[in-house]
């Protein structure tokens, strides 16, 4: 297959203050009625005078078509799963995001209902809420659940919380003061629980890329306040010693936490909750379609098991005799991690998603996802220079991650340039050094949505830059082209003396050259 | 399954049995082996559907219907806010390029959120009067918690002191944000006829231990804390920082804190461009001085101008991932991974519409019709309305001195109108009150019918 003569869009964009020109706007306000500025006066009397604003904030002055073409300039100069090719980003499950759920998400019912409003107001959105949170628990095999985490790492930093505030309340918080986390694990793992005041002991992981039990069984103990781990785990293997791994945790008084970031690999097929997992969360931004939005917002519910269900934050989402309601009567509540109920748009777009696919359809997404997963990996693990390391004979889940350290050693070309390349290809990059033990990994996770050709236009591409590595290095070393900007200078963007974090600092460092 | 689902391209069966023949494999289950017998999940889950569009349209909307109309906004703010969303941000935002994309790991690929990040970051410094911004943090309450960690770790102090008057749920995610590095949350005493914070009792409260004051403007209860200097000034002479939360709106009236010193500002973005969305998303604002010891300690991701390796072009990326938990792992600043770069977006687009003369009309107008419906809500009879003797900006507290503030609230619902959130739980001590919140959104005649519905409640 010929690759696709990809090229992104350069529109030479300024930066929006470039545009400001003195006078124009974008929006107008409405007017203040006369009789409302009759009866109230002037403005500038009504504030004291130590604060008062003295001088405009600098913002750009612009008209609404120039506005609205920046943004739109600078959205062709960036890479979505809906716009793009493919975006086998691992661990990010890019999945197609169905447009339905945007439309619904836009309809004022929604955008315009403001969190407290009176709960007799709003009992369309709550009864979608706590559907949501019992198919939630239909897919995870729990028993409650929290919507209020923001995203995964924040559900985690919740989930260790509950950790914690059960501990507390066994009166051995002072010595469970330790989370074992696997060396594979995502670095939220052990930044959410530091975070939520433990200490993390890192366990090797095994020659088959799985929770080592011998260091597990060694690092257990008095200290352990749990583990955190996630199945399929992020070289996309089943860790399939789990009931063990849990029985070992729990023989030692710990709790088992379950980072559902790979969730995609097993709706339908096993839970987490039958694992023997204590503690749950899921990214609905990930398994259930909601789009990224170059960043977030995410949702990351939290789930637990009925004797963790009474640290859940407030409030409490609960039916009673037909009508939805709050509950903040919650004496050992961990409290609350942010303001309301969570991030209702999201939930929403993913109540509209599991509707879409119903029960029999997850199922089938989860097979169609490792199906792909796999069809790559075995068309590219004997591919030149590269290699599919820990037990490659064993079916990978969602994802799968290759080491092109051979390649590195022999042509010089990194994870790092294969990555690049694909970007002049109209290809998003896998998910490259990570994890951290794989050399030079390329962590490829393609997910369900992406059809048959899709799969083998990547493949060709990768088999492309192998040949390419080995005849002309340079031709990858040099990618990428295709794309708005080459490789960047990342030293001077963190370097004291040229680091600009905002236009105000560009201005001073312009003025002071 | 039987159909082929659109979502699924491969769900086709002949394109499914080819993939399969290439994996050598006879059924997708023989993927799904090295799952323990007795770990899989039998049967289906309980899960309705699959539904078509349409039907799916038809269910969503149908359960949405039940979410009421309102004959104007609700009068409600509190930490989210009725503004009106220009189409533009819309617009913007639902582009599939920016809404479809992932964290922007790729950054030759991604300049397009990259820049608007990087402008987002831009405009809230303007707005704040400070020279570094995070690329949006969850909420208002979470950055309120991660800017007391960050105060602690600067200082290396544990304690951090914030008003009486406090949003009671902002202050339980401070708690929870404090609590597992044993930090002390402590409240200033309000002065009684103004509920400004009372000097004497902060001056009582600083001791070597405080590694930072917390003031909010205007306050969770609409007024506007007007002794900021002095609080300031307090706040350095102890060593402390001082971290200052806003209404991003509010700064094209009101003085910047960066005018009055603060190190730290912080705040809820969702007014600018995000809808409400039922609380959720929002917008977390986080800003700080331009000093590399403050800089290296912020939570979160960071965007910053760079050029591309030949120098010829200008470009962005992600920086100082070193503060960051997919580079340090435990060592990171914060847990903090997907953030509301999305909020953030709309919130770019929105001050670059407005621009400084529109967010200053936008102020004039939202303040102005605020003060109309306080007053005439005030000569209401046993109506007392601010409790406070202060300058408040679109937020006022409304007390009945003759009717429980649910009967009230209860009797305006019966006419579709919204009033504002009670405070008998969160505040008994002001007895039957209720915080009413007039935006834009509020013209003279939404408060002209509030006020008379008001009067027809206390007369009932």
């Amino acid at each position: 297959m010929s690759m696709r003569r990809f090229r992104q869009a350069d529109w030479d964009e300024p930066i929006i203050f470039e545009l400001s020109r003195e006078g124009r706007m974008g929006f107008a306000v409405p007017s203040v009625e006369l009789e409302v500025s009759d009866a109230v006066g002037d403005v500038e009397e009504l504030v004291p005078a130590n604060m008062i604003r003295e001088e405009e904030p600098k913002l750009p002055e612009l008209s609404e078509v120039q506005v609205l073409r920046h943004f739109i300039h600078l959205s062709q100069m960036n890479y979505g799963v809906n716009s793009g090719v493919l975006y086998p980003l691992g661990s990010c499950t890019m999945k197609y995001n169905p447009v339905i759920n945007e439309v619904i998400a836009s309809h004022p019912k929604i955008t315009e209902i403001h969190p407290e409003q009176d709960e007799s107001t709003v009992q369309g959105i709550l009864e979608i809420m706590y559907q949501m949170k019992l198919w939630y628990l239909e897919v995870t095999g729990m028993d409650d659940a929290s919507l209020e985490p923001a995203a995964g790492a924040h559900g985690e930093f919740l989930g260790n919380l509950i950790m914690r505030a059960y501990h507390a309340t066994r009166g051995e918080l002072d010595v469970r003061t330790e989370i074992i986390i696997p060396d594979s694990a995502h670095g939220t793992n052990p930044a959410s629980a530091i975070m939520a005041g433990f200490k993390t002991v890192e366990i090797p992981s095994n020659g088959e890329g799985t929770v080592d039990l011998e260091a597990l069984k060694s690092a257990v103990g008095e200290h352990t306040a749990g583990l955190m781990l996630t199945n399929p785990n992020t070289l996309g293997l089943f860790e399939s010693s789990i009931a063990e791994i849990a029985d070992t945790v729990h023989g030692a008084g710990g709790l088992m936490y379950y980072d559902g970031a790979n969730m995609n690999a097993i709706m339908g097929k096993c839970r987490p909750g039958d694992m023997g997992f204590d503690v749950v969360h899921i990214n609905l931004h990930k398994t259930f379609s909601t789009p990224h939005g170059g960043g977030g917002p995410g949702s990351g519910p939290v789930g637990v098991k009925s004797f963790l269900a009474d640290y859940l934050p407030v409030p409490t989402l609960e039916l009673m005799d037909g009508i939805f309601r709050f509950n903040y009567d919650k004496p050992r509540t961990i409290g609350k991690i942010r303001a309301y109920y969570g991030n209702v748009s999201p939930i929403l777009k993913a109540y509209t998603y599991t509707l879409s696919l119903g029960g029999t359809g997850l199922k089938t997404v989860s097979e169609i996802s490792v199906l792909n997963s796999n069809y790559v990996a075995q068309k590219l693990k004997d591919v030149r220079g590269l290699s599919l390391p820990y037990a490659p004979n064993k079916p990978r889940k969602h994802e799968a991650v290759l080491s092109a350290a051979k390649m590195a050693e022999e042509t010089g070309v990194r994870a790092l340039n294969i990555s690049k390349k694909l970007l002049d290809y109209g290809i998003h990059a896998p998910t490259t050094y990570f994890p951290l033990i794989v050399p030079e990994a390329l962590m490829i996770e393609p997910t369900e949505t992406e059809p048959q050709e899709a799969l083998d236009e990547f493949i060709d591409a990768v088999k492309g830059i192998s040949d390419m590595a080995y005849s002309k290095p340079d031709d990858v070393l040099s990618a990428p082209r295709n794309t708005v900007v080459g490789r960047l200078d990342e030293a001077r963007a963190a370097h004291p003396k040229t680091i600009c974090l905002s236009w105000r600092t560009f201005c001073m460092q312009s003025a002071a050259e | 399954m039987s159909k082929v689902h659109p979502y699924l391209p491969n769900s086709v069966s002949d394109i499914k049995e080819g993939m399969m023949e290439a994996l050598n494999i006879h059924s997708i289950d023989d993927l799904f082996s090295d799952i323990p017998e007795e770990l899989r999940f039998d049967g289906d889950l309980n899960i309705p559907g699959p539904f078509t569009e349409a039907e799916v349209k038809a269910l969503v909307l149908g359960l949405l219907e039940k979410n009421w109309s309102l004959s104007c906004a609700p009068f409600l703010g509190g930490g989210v806010w009725p503004h009106y969303v220009p189409a533009v941000v819309d617009e913007i935002v639902h582009r599939a390029e920016f809404l479809t994309s992932y964290t922007p790991y790729q950054p030759e690929i991604s300049q397009g959120m990259l820049q608007a990040a990087f402008e987002y970051q831009s405009l809230i410094c303007e707005l704040v009067g400070l020279e570094v911004a995070s690329a949006s943090l969850y909420d208002w309450s979470s950055a309120l918690g991660e800017a007391a960690r960050m105060a602690s770790r600067l200082t290396q102090r544990d304690v951090v002191a914030v008003p009486y008057l406090i949003s009671p749920q902002r202050l339980a995610v401070l708690r929870a944000y404090a609590e597992p590095v044993v930090m002390k949350v402590v409240q200033v005493d309000y002065d009684s006829t103004t509920g400004l914070i009372e000097p004497e009792d902060l001056k009582e409260k600083v001791d070597d231990k405080l590694a930072a004051v917390y003031v909010e403007n205007p306050s969770y209860l609409g007024f506007v804390e007007e002794g900021v200097e002095a609080i300031a000034e307090t706040a350095h002479d102890a060593g402390a920082l001082f971290i200052v939360g806003v209404d991003p709106i509010s700064l094209g009236l009101l003085k910047a804190p960066g005018d009055y010193d603060a190190d730290i500002v912080i705040g809820e973005g969702q007014p600018l461009g995000n809808h409400m969305n039922f609380g959720g998303p929002l917008l977390g604002l986080f800003a700080c001085r331009n000093d590399p010891k403050m800089i290296r300690q912020m939570p979160g991701r960071i965007i910053g101008l760079t050029q591309t390796l030949d120098g010829v072009k200008k470009g962005f990326v992600m920086t100082l991932q070193t503060r960051e938990q997919h580079i340090r792992r435990e060592k990171a600043t914060s847990n903090i991974c997907t953030n509301e770069a999305l909020c953030a977006l709309a919130g770019a687009v929105y001050l670059s519409l407005l621009g400084p003369s529109g967010l200053r009309e936008l102020c004039e107008v939202v303040t102005s019709r605020a003060h109309y419906a306080m007053r005439r809500i005030g000569e209401l009879p046993n109506v007392r309305a601010p409790i406070f003797n202060s300058y408040h900006f679109k937020e006022f507290t409304v007390s009945f001195e003759s009717k429980a503030a649910a009967d009230v609230h209860g009797e305006l619902l019966k006419g579709r109108i919204h009033g504002g959130k009670s405070l008998v739980n969160e505040f008994p001590e002001f007895g039957e009150s209720a915080l009413y919140c007039v935006t834009e959104m509020h013209g003279k005649k939404d408060i002209d019918r509030l006020v008379n519905a008001l009067k027809e409640a206390l007369e009932e």
